[in-house]
This record gives structure tokens, sequence and C-alpha cells, in this order.
């Protein structure tokens, strides 16, 4: 690891472009491997952070991807201005999913996305206001790291 | 096991043009759901699928996929394959199902490991 200061940025991400999709996650996690964290970090990182990329995709109409890596952790805040989860515990259960039978087809949509970036954080939290948007903070230790 | 030998076992079209295929082939994984293969693929997989849409490819490279096996000689469409040329995703497929190739494949990579 060499970072002494914090590193952020952001990306754009526009909803229903599955053309461009992976690009936001993919250039994160060359950022990370470039700082040198461990594989089991990355690793995490990078499903966490495509997996909220791909829900501003498919559900709604644009969001942002942030990132901010400071010594002492990750934190990845997905913000979307989409329609907002109604029942948030429900979303939660892995196999559920609101997907529409085409995004299912694509074999996106079966209910795993949100269930997968709680299982790689460390923290999560989510906060969604129905007709707003939802807003994702994760965050990914550092100091558990075993170089 | 590289991919290039698992091409000549398995008798594999390679779709993607100018791409290497000499990528470590250390394990397996079939799925068709793309967060099932997020979270549970590993590093220098093959993956078999019968899915052909452009996502295959963003989910093989953020998991550092050695290659992407369609099943059920399913064709991609031109643009996956234009995405896996520019990643270096090299895309091979087969008229067999998902069950023969895994066959295969687990008892190609087992016989070499032994």
């Amino acid at each position: 690891m060499h970072i002494k200061d914090t590193i952020e940025g952001s990306f754009h991400i526009v909803g229903g472009d599955f053309s461009r999709a992976g690009e936001a996650s993919t250039e994160i996690k060359s950022i990370l491997q470039s700082l040198g964290f461990n594989k089991e970090i990355v690793r995490r990182a990078a499903i966490a952070t495509f997996e909220a990329e791909m829900n501003i995709i498919i559900y709604t109409t644009a969001g942002i991807l942030r990132y901010e890596i400071t010594p002492e952790r990750i934190k990845i805040i997905a913000q979307d201005m989409g329609p907002g989860i109604e029942d948030i515990e429900l979303a939660m259960q892995e196999g559920y999913s609101t997907a529409p039978d085409w995004v299912r087809e694509m074999g996106w949509g079966s209910g795993m996305g949100l269930p997968n970036m709680k299982k790689n954080s460390d923290e999560f939290r989510i906060d969604s206001v129905v007709g707003e948007g939802t807003t994702v903070e994760m965050v990914i230790y550092l100091d558990n790291t075993k170089d | 096991m590289r991919v290039d030998d698992l091409r000549d076992i398995l008798s594999l079209q390679v779709l993607t043009e100018g791409i290497p295929l000499d990528a470590e082939v250390r394990g397996g994984y079939v799925s068709d759901l793309l967060s099932d293969v997020m979270a549970n693929a590993k590093e220098g997989d093959i993956w078999i699928t019968l899915q052909t849409h452009l996502n295959i490819v963003a989910v093989a490279t953020m998991k550092g996929i050695a290659g992407i096996i369609i099943v059920n000689g399913r064709r991609p469409d031109e643009e996956t394959l234009k995405k896996a040329s520019e990643e270096g995703i090299p895309i091979l497929s087969t008229k067999e199902t998902a069950f023969v190739v895994a066959g295969k494949l687990y008892k190609a990579l087992n016989v070499k490991e032994i």
C-alpha cells in the first residue's frame, strides 16, 4: 500500500447503457491494483463496485459512482436518480428481484446484486426514497489485509 | 493447461480474432447468471455459458477469466466479439451442451494435474 492522503474520484453512469457496463468499476479496480492492495481486497471491492454500477444501469436513469480511498479504508458510494426501493428488507433477500424479463434473459436480475455488495463490504448502508433515488455506501477496511 | 490446449481437446471454434490463446486455465465455472459469475468464478477460470451479449466480456474482464466457452452452438453478437478483442478475452464456441463441455473440461484439467 502506498497511500498517504485521500484518493478520490467519480464516474457518471448512464442508466440503460449496457454497452458501457463495467467501465467505471474496471477503472476503479485498476486504480486499486495500481495502489498495490492485496488481491482479496481488490476482489471484494471489484465485486461490490461492479454490482453497484450494474444496478444504476439496470434500474435507473442516471447515477454517480464515487470512490474514496484513505490509508484505512476504501469507500464506494453509488447514488442514483432511480425509482427508489419500496421494501429494502425484501430487496436485500438473495433471489428477490424486480428486474423485467428481458434483463433476466441477459443473466442479470437474479437477485444477487445487493446481497453480493453487502457480503463483500465491511460496512454497508442503503438509503432509498421512492420516486427520488437510492444511495448505497460501502466501506472495505484495509487494516485486515494480510500482505 | 492453456486455452489453446482446451481448444484442441474440446474441438472448440475460436470466434475472437488476434487474441493470444496462451492464458493458463486453472479451473472452470458454469453459469448463465452474471452476478453468480461475479461472486463465485475465480481468476484463471474458463467460463462456460450460453449468454452471448456484450456484458459477458465486462464480467470476464473484471474477474480475470481465461476465456469464455459459449455452448449449444450459440453465436455472440458482433459487438460482443469486438469488445472481447479489445479486452483480450478469447471467446470460443461449441455445439455441445454445458454439461458435456464441463465434463470434458473437468476430466482434462484433472488428468493434467495428476
